[in-house]
């Protein structure tokens, strides 16, 4: 087992100030070390077992997420798969987490993995940031067609991406991409935001 | 470009599937008992039919899951999909 270190560096960790600047026309702002679990479970007994565990059900529609509070905190769990599900939770729960799902799994097929550095997190807001994804993602977020609870994964600038759609009407979503993407993405996302950038008077 | 449903995830741009092959091909019951030839009639022999076809996608950048489509061989038109237990829409022409 490796031995857990205070401060780690994250992904995007040295990008905090330029992406900074996009702000007011889109906010973003990385949340890194998220405890990401990887939940496989195709039994609907076992899947019904899991909600109260971690106090949110499991998404029963496909491209969807859902979002509640369970003794771990704030979650979200993301539909992956038609059997495969990603568990979003602040950082440093992957263990009691992964208990707490093998608990309830009991002697139910299924598989609980800790991916957190599989990942960083990317928080998206602002007035033209649909106007930005468009730039590189075919997804229609138009809040008709993607409403709040979406969640796709797709490709942004053919960057394998998972697209959270946290609050529609308040133009809010959730990215998430493999940290070995992640400057890449950050560098793509202030290239593609240039036209919206204030122009200093 | 076009959009091909996935069963899962809905209508999604071409480039986020991966093409798998003729849909359909029996593994054999066994094995060991092939010759040579059957062996390589079973690895490489495929139809090529001009018109609909049967086929193996996955959702490669999407919910990663294979599906079958039928695709018109002449037009790149993907007629219809249906997901691994669901049985072969009928279609006439189809291998």
């Amino acid at each position: 087992m490796t031995a857990e270190t205070t401060s780690g560096s994250s992904p995007l960790g040295a990008w905090t100030a330029r992406l900074a600047e996009l702000a007011p026309a889109v906010r973003v702002t990385e949340r890194p070390f998220l405890t990401q679990l990887t939940l496989r479970v195709r039994d609907a007994q076992a899947q019904a077992a899991i909600g109260p565990a971690l106090g949110v059900e499991l998404p029963s529609t496909p491209c969807s997420f859902t979002r509640g509070t369970g003794p771990h905190g704030e979650l979200e769990v993301l539909w992956l798969g038609p059997d495969e599900y990603l568990v979003l939770a602040r950082p440093g729960v992957q263990q009691s987490l992964e208990d707490a799902i093998r608990a309830a799994l009991g002697d139910a097929a299924g598989a609980v993995v800790d991916v957190s550095a599989q990942r960083t997190t990317l928080a998206l807001s602002g007035p033209r940031v649909r106007d930005v994804l468009a730039h590189g993602c075919a997804i229609d977020l138009h809040p008709s067609a993607a409403p709040t609870g979406t969640c796709v994964q797709t490709l942004l600038a053919q960057a394998g991406i998972v697209l959270l759609v946290s609050d529609a009407g308040r133009d809010e979503f959730t990215l998430l991409v493999r940290s070995s993407f992640a400057s890449y993405l950050a560098a793509w996302l202030i290239d593609a935001s240039v036209e919206y950038r204030m122009v200093p008077a | 470009m076009q959009l091909i449903s996935c069963p899962w995830c809905g209508p999604r741009e071409e480039v986020e599937f991966h093409y798998g092959g003729q849909a359909h091909v029996a593994y054999p019951d066994d094995p060991a008992a092939l010759s040579d030839e059957d062996w390589a009639r079973f690895v490489f022999f495929r139809d090529n039919p001009s018109g609909p076809f049967a086929e193996r996608w996955s959702h490669a950048a999407g919910c990663r899951r294979w599906f079958n489509a039928i695709r018109d061989t002449r037009s790149h038109e993907l007629l219809d999909v249906y997901r691994m237990d669901e049985a072969q829409p009928a279609r006439t022409g189809t291998s």
